[in-house]
């Protein structure tokens, strides 16, 4: 009976260690194939790993080639402005929409709710044409105003709500007694409460902004102000396919999201979970 | 008196409801303010813009219906939704088959859960554009470590993958799968957690083995689950956007051209802004019953949940 469990229990770890690294093996091979010289990459055997000799070389052609620490810098900043707007934004219209009675809040609500239905490619030509009336085009503000009003807010009201609604009334009953202002209680006692929901909306809106490409593939086209995902393609257009340097690029694309998801685990899985269909 | 203070008491009482009803109006104003614009008025604005013909050069010329007339009989459009049909059929079933036997495989209390959990887990958080220049390379037919490993194990005539009409699909879907599969897992684990221990322990007893388990239990406990999933992967599939404009650009010859980027070309490389809300138009009708079609079930399983 023992010997059974240990020979299926073999079994399932075989199955998933094979999965495993069919998972992971395209992350390695893309980052060991960006130390590699060009006469490993094209000459050697593609199933070899371990760079020889180790380079830095496809690094620093990159690096001279366009200016990824723009790239970089831009998506890190626009990765923390989005979120930290849409987290004010949508805990103030949830805290009001938990807490709060006015006439017309559930007439509204149900106007947020129709937004999750509308697929985001519908309102790309239209904004796109907003932009250009604006004279945003080719400007910052093109991607943080337009991506902050996206259906990720509204996603993050919803949870947001959720959350506010399972909070006990005690914590801001007392404050209300004193006088103290809905403003103070939202800001002074509800937001310090959240922690776990902002820090899930944080997690996953980083993700969001980090990865996003379409939009500012359409609003941006100075290579200065592109942010990391742009760049990158606008990089690849440019060295073909020179693998060592692409890898390079890509690298510098996906590592700081891996090491920011193997430190943030928790928060990315259950963000997922709640947000449905804004993980994509 | 008794009435007199009544009266002063309601007055109180809607004053400060008045109050409230301000406060609760302005705190959610700047959100609606700005959805309004980049949302609602956007969404009318496309409808208006898919009725015109327009370069953004000239000025706008109203059409009527004749952008939507025209799609049906638009051979690229219809390549587009044939295109998108084989990768519904293809990802819906396998995104299904390998999320849940993922789910189910790390389901049970293993060392190292939280590695392989991570590590099925970790495609679906990369970008697109990155992972696809990764996938890009491991298709390549000469020099990419897929064909590398075919040839290993014998295959001497390997596909040519996306440089083929035949392989160019079936490899996108491939590397889609890869890419989503981790992400429906952590939903199937979800919805693993929510089945009675009871009903196995039960079964157990029946002296049920692993297979009659799942045929019997597992499996008819997920159809939720998997019936959102499949709903996610179907629209996933029309959605395919990133992918394609790293990998393919909907070569060869429209064989992987995908509706969203048929719109993307038509309007930001040809500038026909009118004919690419329209068929934009058409794709939103499309995703909007299928998510309403989720949206009920989501509902549906909350309430029983709850």
């Amino acid at each position: 009976m023992r010997k059974k469990t240990t020979s299926k229990t073999i079994g399932l770890y075989i199955i998933l260690i094979f999965v495993a690294i069919i998972m992971i093996y395209p992350f390695i091979w893309a980052i060991t194939a960006s130390f590699k010289t060009s006469a490993q990459l094209y000459g050697g055997n593609p199933l070899e790993l371990i760079p020889r000799p180790f380079t830095f070389q496809n690094y620093i052609d990159a690096w001279t080639m366009l200016p990824f620490y723009r790239f970089l810098l831009n998506s890190a900043v626009l990765s923390i402005i989005v979120p930290a707007v849409s987290i004010l934004l949508s805990s103030m219209a949830a805290y009001s929409f938990a807490r709060l009675r006015f006439k017309g809040r559930d007439a509204v609500f149900l106007m947020l709710l129709a937004v999750m239905m509308m697929p985001g490619h519908i309102t790309l030509i239209p904004n796109y044409v907003l932009m250009r009336m604006l004279g945003w085009i080719n400007e910052y503000i093109a991607l943080i105003i337009p991506p902050i009003f996206g259906a990720s807010l509204v996603f993050n009201i919803f949870f947001m709500r959720q959350y506010f609604l399972g909070m006990p009334k005690e914590l801001e009953e007392s404050a209300i007694i004193d006088g103290c202002s809905r403003l103070g209680i939202w800001w002074k006692i509800v937001m310090p409460n959240a922690g776990p929901a902002i820090a899930t909306i944080a997690i996953i809106s980083f993700k969001n902004e980090w990865n996003t490409f379409l939009w500012p593939n359409v609003v941006i086209n100075d290579y200065l102000k592109m942010p990391i995902q742009v760049g990158l393609s606008y990089f690849k257009s440019n060295v073909s396919s020179n693998w060592g340097m692409l890898m390079a690029g890509t690298s510098l694309a996906i590592i700081p999201l891996i090491a920011i998801f193997l430190i943030f685990q928790r928060y990315f899985i259950s963000g997922m979970l709640t947000s449905g269909l804004t993980g994509k | 008196m008794i009435s007199s203070s009544k009266v002063f008491h309601n007055r109180r009482k809607s004053k400060l409801e008045a109050q409230e009803a301000l406060t609760g109006w302005l705190f959610i104003l700047p959100a609606i303010i700005g959805l309004s614009i980049f949302i609602y008025g956007a969404v009318i604005y496309s409808l208006g813009i898919s009725f015109t013909e327009w370069d953004l050069l000239t000025p706008a010329i109203w059409i009527g219906f004749s952008n939507y007339s025209k799609i049906f009989t638009d051979q690229t459009f219809l390549q587009c939704l044939y295109n998108t049909i084989f990768f519904v059929i293809v990802m819906v079933p396998f995104g299904i088959i390998f999320s849940m036997a993922m789910a189910i495989a790390l389901n049970y209390p293993i060392k190292g859960l939280s590695f392989f959990r991570a590590a099925f887990y970790m495609p679906s958080i990369t970008s697109t554009i990155a992972i696809g220049m990764v996938w890009l390379w491991i298709l390549n037919p000469d020099q990419g470590i897929l064909n590398a490993i075919l040839r290993g194990i014998g295959i001497t005539n390997p596909p040519r993958w996306l440089e083929s009409v035949v392989w160019a699909k079936p490899a996108l879907a491939i590397m889609r799968l890869w890419q989503v599969s981790g992400y429906y897992m952590i939903m199937y684990l979800a919805g693993l957690q929510s089945i009675p221990t009871e009903l196995y322990e039960a079964a157990d007893m029946d002296g049920a083995g692993f297979w009659q388990k799942t045929r019997y239990i597992t499996i008819p406990m997920l159809s939720n689950t998997t019936f959102f999933v499949m709903i996610m992967l179907i629209i996933e599939s029309f959605n395919i956007f990133e992918a394609i404009y790293v990998m393919t650009e909907g070569s060869p010859g429209g064989s992987t051209n995908t509706l969203l980027y048929y719109i993307y070309t038509e309007a930001f490389q040809s500038y026909r802004m009118g004919y690419a809300a329209s068929l934009a138009w058409v794709l939103f009708m499309i995703l909007f019953v299928l998510t309403m079609i989720q949206f009920m079930i989501r509902r549906k399983s909350e309430q029983e949940n709850a």
